[in-house]
């Protein structure tokens, strides 16, 4: 089963990154464009048919492995 | 001979460069990112460093800055342009370079002396070279040279690949490959040959008593007019 997982800075932790990439943008002449906020995409293949057990799985790695649970936080997304 | 250096917040090559022109006696400026118009030049380049502390991609935003426009008017019209190591970086986000530097192979920061073959001496950059092999020094992260099948074949065919990693005696085999390069290519041309993008630092190996010199012998022969 494949599984996608999202991590993001959570809202209230300054995103640097996101910053100079709006600030960029502005100064690319694209108006009307906030909030950019970067993060990260994973693919995991995890050999479960049910996927509620793949999901399991898929938290446990991020809540130990892929996320910052102090900054981040983490969307799972079934493809 | 003019040259310009241009800095981004997080350029950190910018000196060395700069005292390596001087040295050879170009008559150097220094340029902020935000400048808007180049002063006259006759060589540009963009040095290492980590600008904009490698947000999104390496050289990705600084290839969107004020200067960035004047930089490539100016190699539009022949000016040359040099780019080296995050430079060279900068140079492919423009699309002024073809192609993309991706990872090392390994994972890791290189920071070492490396042997070069120079695969075309036919241009302003190298043709006074009388060394076939040069030794010069790389740091880099992102350093591992990638085109699509398409391009490669241009860059061949039109004998765009400026250095290709090798050994002491020239052999260009994947074990003297630092980063994993497509085909061991550690700098190129654009097809006019006005501009050249390089993941070594030319301008550490100017002093024998420091490192070494070939470097000397590149800034010495830029301007050398290929006949």
């Amino acid at each position: 089963m494949k599984l996608s997982v999202i991590v993001t800075l959570k809202k209230e932790v300054l995103d640097p990154q996101g910053k100079v990439i709006q600030q960029t943008i502005g100064n690319m002449g694209i108006k009307n464009v906030s909030n950019i906020r970067q993060g990260k995409y994973f693919e995991l293949e995890i050999n479960e048919k049910n996927y509620e057990m793949a999901k399991s799985k898929a938290e446990d790695i991020c809540k130990r492995l892929l996320a910052n649970l102090v900054i981040e936080d983490f969307k799972i997304i079934n493809n | 001979m003019r040259s310009s250096v241009v800095i981004f917040p997080g350029s950190n090559c910018d000196k060395d460069i700069a005292v390596a022109l001087e040295k050879f006696n170009f008559k150097n400026l220094m340029v902020w990112h935000n400048e808007t118009t180049l002063p006259k030049s006759d060589l540009v380049v963009l040095p290492g460093g980590f600008s904009y502390g490698d947000y999104l991609r390496t050289g990705c935003i600084a290839a969107k800055s004020n200067i960035i426009n004047g930089v490539i008017e100016f190699a539009k019209k022949g000016g040359l342009v040099l780019g080296i190591c995050n430079g060279f970086q900068i140079l492919i986000e423009t699309g002024l370079l073809p192609g993309v530097l991706i990872r090392n192979k390994n994972l890791n920061f290189l920071c070492k002396n490396v042997y070069l073959k120079i695969t075309n001496n036919k241009n302003n950059f190298l043709s006074k070279f009388n060394k076939e092999i040069i030794k010069l020094h790389i740091a880099h992260n992102e350093g591992n040279y990638y085109v699509d099948e398409r391009n490669l074949k241009t860059l061949e065919d039109d004998n765009l690949i400026a250095f290709k990693y090798c050994d002491k005696k020239g052999n260009i085999a994947e074990e003297n490959n630092p980063n994993g390069s497509i085909k061991n290519i550690a700098g190129i041309f654009n097809k006019k040959q006005n501009i050249l993008g390089m993941m070594p630092h030319p301008e550490r190996m100017i002093d024998k008593y420091l490192s070494g010199e070939d470097g000397k012998l590149f800034f010495n022969n830029i301007f050398s007019k290929h006949a």
